[in-house]
């Protein structure tokens, strides 16, 4: 963290939502300082998921409260927004990495206009400057410049991501929820993809909840960890504390059984 | 020397006149009486009703024939006299468990009480051109009448769905606030989401092909709900009014209507006990095909509230109930034939622009 | 046809139309839904606009009623019936003369005086259509002022053509606010809505919708600041009339593929050529 913050940008408390009879999630809560990038890990069927689907309003939380610092310095009720405003938030001031990155792009325009799309909408015209903007962002995630006039169906699926991830990033929101961001990728192509979130995580010093079920995931790119497990918080604590040294039985379990190379 | 058209409002009264002689045809040959058609073409008369919104078998008789036999055009033309006609009231809703029973059937039970009346129909017949029916029947001698039907009076057939509800087999028609308006899809413009009641007048009045198609895939698996024909009915019910100043029911006229009831995929789980769900269609006069296929399509919108996933198009409401209007089809399909060459002009401005720049660009 | 109502709706279909115009009027460039009637025209073919000119119309009222820019297309000839028939007014081809215009795909190059009312016939009213099919989703864009869509489209046309490629129907923003497709009008025609001393009322009868630009509204059509908005233009001047800087219509009148380029409004062009306008080329 490189700022000395008075309150969390995030503070969920008692987060839980049902479905019928099953828990999704029950009573969560944590706070995300700036700069932070906080891991949830657990299996799948942990409620990890639908923590963060919880808290981007994809799905309706049954119980808890979610409190946002705006970057105008009010205190947002988040659970409590009304469609308009909720979708107001997700395209200025907070940002979706989706585990397929088909569902965070518009497969039937350019790479740069994919990228472009969040400045238009927030007033950009000036097509050489957009354009620009695009080339840079397109480097910053390591893609080909010349792929800027190609439709998304001609890259491959880290490629997909990266341009998602550029698309996410273009204009500088202050809170990024990922879901499984390496999900479905190649070994090689996870590896180069979390180097280079690593980097802009901490160039850009944003704020992150990342959802995975890969511990090397959470090592890499997470200062602090929640482990899932039924839809309930089992640990939560520093990254490498709770990776080195488990105190849930739980959660040594989940350590132990990755395999080493 | 160029001289700019003109004649536009000369042509247009050749073209009607021309119309009008085609409607008429050999004059050796006689004209058609409303009643003729009304009567020898019955089911033409009651799609035109139908999807006209209007129930005057005189007027759809008139428009059919205005129409020279193109449905499409007669139902616009019956829509068009339905705006101007003022409206005097809401009748009561059309009790359909008191029809007066010409046909009644049902797929989902062996027999039933007051058995399986077949009625008019073509379901048994052989589709073998009938050169009989070339001749006029007055040549011919009056056919025996048909043998009485003994049995208990029609009026008080229960209903098959009736049946199952009585074991809770199937699910309640929800009464919503039954006290609430009824939308009305000729007065106010559809919104989506849309209610059930503005959904199935929207079925009502949309064209029979489209509907027939749109059911059609779902029983081949695009939203399939497994249907059965819980019961089919066609019949006389009566329309009753209230006015204001009698405060109580009389009756204005007596229709014939056509109701199909679906029994669908029950749903239930591990809380709540499985129950068939429902589907319906209801149309004037004989128009079954119409009927079922309306029953099949208003249970596949009904996925939202029965909690299925939409996955194909007759689940899509805005897809099903913004297409199935003839009326409108017809016009935006058809104004294509409308003057376009100011757009197309513009569009040639830009295409020859593009050309140009690519022929400069070549020769760099 | 005295047993219809004047100009043939009744008087509350009229009132629940003029109720929606004015809610129109007040928010300028905003598609307000109607009860539209089943008119004795096709659907596709005017019943929005006639919907709207026989709610505003009145005995008085001084009737034009143009298509493709002309006075004699059969589609004007038609509607322009339809009026005197159902409303007896006095029909004109003279844009000063009018004081009710309705037209399909062109607004008159004889500018419009305040106190005139244009009708504009609207096929698709959603500016957003082909971005975005469902109508419950667009109309949450227009309250959200998510219109990124939008400049995606044209930043996609530079790309491709190196200039926006939508050349009719042109998308505008209205009053700063809302944007709107301003039917079928050639681009050529969209600088004529911007500040419009008139009063321009559009009409989409199928797809239920009516909107408005008051007078002397801004209205602005969507550009890059490096690739600014710029209408057609021919490098030739009418053949009958010899106006330039109007919109030119394509006649083929031979089968050499001999052209001539004449003015897409009749009404402008007769009176320049009584005003004695020469001509430019002659075949």
């Amino acid at each position: 963290m490189s700022r000395v913050e008075e309150r969390p940008l995030l503070g969920v408390r008692g987060l839980g939502k049902r479905y019928g009879a099953q828990t999704g999630c029950l009573d969560v809560g944590f706070d995300l300082w700036p700069g932070e990038v906080l891991g949830v890990v657990g299996e799948s069927g942990s409620g990890k998921t639908t923590v963060l689907n919880c808290l981007s309003g994809r799905v309706a939380a049954d119980a808890g409260r979610v409190e946002y610092a705006a970057r105008d310095g009010r205190i947002v009720d988040v659970l409590g927004l009304d469609e308009s405003a909720r979708r107001r938030l997700l395209r200025s001031e907070w940002g979706i990495v989706h585990q397929n990155p088909r569902d965070g792009l518009r497969m039937g325009v350019t790479a740069g206009a994919n990228v472009g799309e969040r400045l238009m909408a927030l007033g950009a015209r000036h097509y050489g400057q957009i354009r620009g903007l695009a080339l840079d962002w397109l480097a910053q995630v390591e893609i080909d410049l010349d792929r800027i006039d190609d439709l998304p169906e001609t890259f491959s699926g880290g490629m997909l991501q990266r341009l998602q991830i550029a698309r996410t990033l273009v204009t500088g929101p202050r809170l990024v929820l990922m879901d499984e961001p390496t999900g479905g990728l190649d070994v090689s192509v996870q590896a180069r993809l979390l180097d280079l979130l690593r980097g802009l995580v901490a160039e850009l010093d944003l704020s992150a909840v990342i959802v995975t079920h890969d511990l090397a995931v959470a090592r890499l790119l997470a200062h602090r960890l929640i482990v899932m497990r039924g839809g309930e918080a089992v640990e939560s604590g520093l990254t490498d504390q709770v990776l080195d040294d488990p105190q849930h039985p739980y959660t040594q379990l989940l350590v132990s059984s990755v395999l080493h190379p | 020397m160029y001289v700019a058209v003109k004649g536009g409002e000369r042509a247009i009264e050749n073209a009607h006149r021309m119309l009008a002689e085609e409607r008429r045809g050999d004059r050796q040959v006689p004209e058609l009486s409303l009643a003729q058609i009304d009567q020898q073409l019955g089911l033409a008369v009651d799609r035109v009703m139908t999807e006209g919104s209007l129930h005057d078998r005189e007027l759809a008789a008139l428009a059919v024939k205005q129409s020279r036999g193109d449905l499409i055009e007669a139902i616009f033309l019956l829509r068009a006299y339905r705006t101007t006609l003022p409206r005097l009231g809401v009748s009561l809703p059309v009790d359909t468990g008191r029809m007066v029973l010409l046909r009644r059937i049902s797929a989902t039970f062996k027999d039933l009480p007051g058995g399986q009346i077949l009625g008019p129909t073509f379901d048994y017949t052989h589709r073998l051109l009938d050169f009989d029916l070339a001749e006029p029947a007055e040549s011919q001698p009056e056919p025996p009448p048909p043998a009485m039907r003994s049995g208990p009076p029609a009026e008080s057939l229960p209903r098959v769905v009736e049946l199952l509800d009585r074991e809770g087999l199937i699910e309640t028609e929800s009464p919503g606030d039954d006290r609430g308006p009824v939308g009305d899809l000729t007065r106010d413009a559809l919104t989506f989401p849309a209610g059930r009641d503005v959904r199935l007048q929207n079925l009502a009045r949309g064209d029979e092909g489209f509907l027939l198609a749109m059911g059609y895939a779902t029983q081949r698996g695009y939203g399939r709900n497994h249907p059965f024909a819980g019961e089919i009915r066609m019949g006389e019910v009566a329309v009753e009014l209230v006015p204001e100043e009698l405060g109580f029911a009389i009756e204005i006229a007596t229709i014939t209507v056509t109701e199909c009831q679906m029994v669908n995929q029950f749903r239930g789980s591990g809380a709540t006990a499985p129950q068939f769900t429902r589907g319906y269609g209801l149309t004037f006069g004989g128009s079954e095909r119409k009927a079922m296929a309306m029953a099949l399509v208003d249970r596949a919108l009904r996925g939202r509230e029965l909690g299925e996933e939409p996955v194909s198009p007759p689940q899509d409401e805005e897809f099903v109930l913004s297409h199935s209007d003839n009326v409108e089809a017809s016009g935006f399909v058809q104004h294509l034939k409308l003057p376009h060459y100011v757009d197309f002009q513009a569009e040639l401005v830009l295409v020859r622009d593009l050309r140009a720049g690519h022929r400069a660009s070549d020769r760099r | 046809m005295n047993q219809y109502n004047f100009a043939y709706l009744d008087e509350h279909t009229k009132r629940m139309i003029r109720r929606a115009i004015l809610k129109a009027v007040a928010v300028p460039g905003y598609q307000v839904p109607f009860g539209s009637r089943e008119m004795p025209l096709s659907y596709g073919w005017g019943t929005g606009g006639v919907q709207v000119t026989a709610s505003v119309i009145g005995p008085d009222d001084v009737l034009k009623v143009i298509d493709q820019g002309a006075d004699d297309t059969t589609n004007a000839v038609s509607i322009r019936k339809f009026f005197e028939r159902t409303a007896a007014v006095r029909p004109t081809t003279r844009t000063d003369e009018a004081t009710l215009i309705q037209t399909r795909h062109r607004i008159p190059e004889t500018p419009l005086q305040a106190g005139q009312i244009l009708v504009l016939q609207v096929p698709i009213p959603e500016p957003l259509r082909w971005l975005e099919p469902r109508e419950a989703e667009t109309r949450k864009m227009h309250a959200l002022e998510e219109y990124g869509v939008m400049y995606v489209r044209l930043y996609e046309d530079i790309t491709r053509h190196g200039k926006v490629a939508q050349t009719y129907e042109y998308p505008v923003l209205v009053n700063g606010r809302y944007l709107m497709r301003p039917s079928p009008i050639p681009k050529f025609d969209n600088p004529k809505l911007d500040g419009n001393p008139a009063l321009l009322l559009f009409g989409a009868g199928r797809e239920k919708r009516i909107y408005a630009v008051p007078p002397h509204t801004r209205v602005r059509s969507l550009d890059f600041d490096d690739h600014p908005f710029e209408v057609e233009h021919w490098d030739r001047p009418c053949a009958l009339c010899g106006a330039r800087g109007v919109f030119l219509d394509e006649i083929i009148v031979d089968d050499k593929g001999g052209r001539l380029f004449v003015c897409s409004d009749t009404d402008f062009c007769a009176r320049r050529q009584a005003d004695g306008g020469a001509g430019g080329d002659r075949p």
